[in-house]
């Protein structure tokens, strides 16, 4: 479904990715793991068009978006739940959901989406009359992730969605990202929760300052003295 | 048009409406029982009305901080004024090409900043850049009349609207009838699409861009329409005050008397800029006259009462007064 390669971002003069490759199969979890600075949440960024690459491509069902601008690149279903989740916190979470359904494609089906949204979630059912920024943590995490889902993506990428939330909560929101992969949507998933995100996905990258240094199955990269040394403290 | 007039009334409760409604009764039957004096106050009160009206639609709607504002008001003054002046073209024509050159103003500034990622303070700075070098521009611009001002003639007439010659009580209508369309008019922009795309950019920039919204373009589009609601406001100045001096039309005082109106009123909200507008003049005014009757004449005394107000809003009502003022009143809408 997305296919990188040879990409580079230079922020500046300094180089955030250096040619990065990488393939995510339609369906399926890529899980894309790293320090803090690995270039982890610079590479979403890119995909989603909000920095601009100086070199490389990333072909989307086929098609070249690499530079193209995040508005069009959104309209061609890439979502993404963004770091620190970003909701609206002065609209309430229906509002909020309405938001995510703003683009032309997804306009149309709002209203079947807000119902399926709500089933996944019912806390965000019980509270759709309240304003978003009083919500908690994992319930913003929740609002973010189903304002994405309004939008019909058919990938969707998080950036560190376990960021600060309670463990319990860190687990559901695991569960909901499988069952989304169940359901046929494909993700690509940036963790530093790196045991976790490695038994969820089916395929996993290790980024290190900007470079992908390592690829496996999930499994693979868990048995893999390196990795465990260096993201486990195995 | 039924259709349209439905959607501007959704969600708005009935006591609301009939508020309105006696607000703008009264301030339609205002000049019959107002003396010179009082009218010229409500004149002053509707101009800000309107001008932060304008003013909101960028920084309350958008979430784009213009600290220069009083570039638009003159640049479109300076448009009209030179219209008519040089060439007999009235105003009701003139003030299209007083829009169209603030709107460009507008896009450039806009243009350069987004363009760019200037934002926050910075965007702020360089609004105020725009507006003190058309200043310095406008006093060297001897053809317009330079830093000696531009003028019109004053004539004792008839009310005419084509050139917007006339007493005091048409040009009271006339911003009367401008506050009001404005204020339907951002009605209207806050019920569409654009409005939420607005709404968005302005909560979280980065959220926004990640549901798909064409930041860049929207965020021009709030500068333009601003500007160009604003390029009105400018017109009415030069025809109400008939002289235009760079020094005075430019200054960033007046940027920040048009802003404290919103702010005290509510940003981002539809009534707030003419309530704020209507407490600032009307009572500094107040303040003023009953300070000189009691025998102090104070120099500043108004800039003074505009700062009380404004530090009185930004601790205890950071909202402005009118959404709690609003809550008050149970004129809260059904949604």
């Amino acid at each position: 479904m997305l296919e990188i390669s040879g990409l580079d971002l230079y922020y500046g003069d300094a180089q955030a990715l250096d040619q990065v490759a990488l393939a995510v199969p339609a369906h399926e979890i890529v899980a894309i793991v790293g320090a803090n600075g690995a270039g982890k949440s610079s590479l979403i960024r890119t995909i989603a068009g909000i920095e601009r690459p100086r070199a490389g491509s990333i072909r989307f069902k086929g098609q070249e978006i690499g530079g193209l601008p995040s508005y069009k690149v959104c309209d061609l279903g890439v979502g993404q739940v963004a770091e620190g989740r970003q909701i609206f916190p002065t609209m309430t979470v229906a509002e909020n959901l309405e938001m995510g359904a703003l683009l032309p494609r997804a306009k149309s089906k709002a209203r079947p989406t807000m119902e399926r949204v709500y089933g996944l979630f019912p806390r965000l059912a019980e509270r759709r009359r309240q304003l978003a920024g009083t919500m908690s943590g994992g319930e913003q995490q929740m609002l973010a992730i189903g304002r994405c889902l309004m939008g019909q993506p058919e990938l969707m990428m998080f950036d560190e969605p376990s960021l600060g939330l309670a463990p319990a909560i860190v687990q559901e929101v695991f569960r909901i990202i499988r069952q989304l992969a169940e359901e046929g949507m494909t993700v690509i998933l940036v963790e530093q929760n790196v045991a976790v995100s490695l038994k969820l996905a089916n395929h996993a990258y290790v980024l290190e300052n900007g470079r992908i240094v390592m690829s496996g199955t999930g499994a693979e990269l868990l048995d893999d003295d390196q990795v465990r040394r260096a993201y486990l403290g195995l | 048009m039924s259709r349209m007039l439905r959607r501007l009334g959704e969600g708005v409760s009935n006591r609301a409406l009939v508020a309105l409604g006696l607000v703008f009764a009264a301030l339609l039957l205002a000049p019959l029982v107002s003396n010179g004096y009082v009218l010229s106050v409500l004149i002053i009160a509707l101009y800000y009305a309107y001008a932060g009206q304008a003013w909101n639609v960028m920084m309350g709607f958008c979430g784009q901080l213009s600290l220069g504002h009083s570039l638009y008001v003159g640049v479109a003054a300076y448009a009209a004024a030179i219209f008519f002046v040089k060439w007999n073209v009235p105003p009701v024509i003139g003030m299209f090409a007083a829009i169209a050159v603030a709107m460009a103003f507008g896009a450039v500034i806009g243009f350069l900043a987004f363009r760019f990622s200037v934002s926050g303070v910075y965007f702020a700075l360089l609004t105020i850049a725009f507006a003190e070098f058309t200043r310095i521009g406008f006093d060297h611009f001897t053809w317009a009349g330079g830093s000696g001002g531009f003028f019109l003639k004053v004539e004792d007439r008839a009310a005419d609207l084509i050139t917007l010659r006339g007493p005091p009580i048409m040009f009271y209508y006339v911003m009367l009838a401008l506050t009001a369309l404005a204020f339907l008019f951002c009605r209207m922009l806050t019920q569409s699409r654009v409005g939420y795309y607005w709404f968005a950019i302005r909560e979280d920039q980065e959220a926004a861009q990640a549901l798909g919204i064409n930041v860049f373009r929207y965020k021009m589009l709030a500068v333009i329409v601003s500007s160009g609601m604003t390029s009105l406001a400018g017109v009415f100045f030069a025809f109400y005050y008939n002289n235009l001096f760079p020094e005075q039309i430019f200054s960033m005082a007046r940027s920040i008397e048009l802003i404290l109106g919103p702010i005290i009123g509510g940003l981002g909200t539809l009534f707030g800029p003419i309530l704020g507008a209507f407490v600032l003049t009307v009572l500094a005014d107040l303040v003023t006259e009953v300070l000189v009757f009691t025998g102090y004449d104070i120099p500043g005394v108004k800039q003074v009462f505009y700062g009380l107000c404004l530090a009185v809003v930004v601790i205890w009502l950071p909202l402005g007064i009118w959404p709690p003022l609003k809550r008050r009143l149970g004129l809260e809408g059904r949604s």
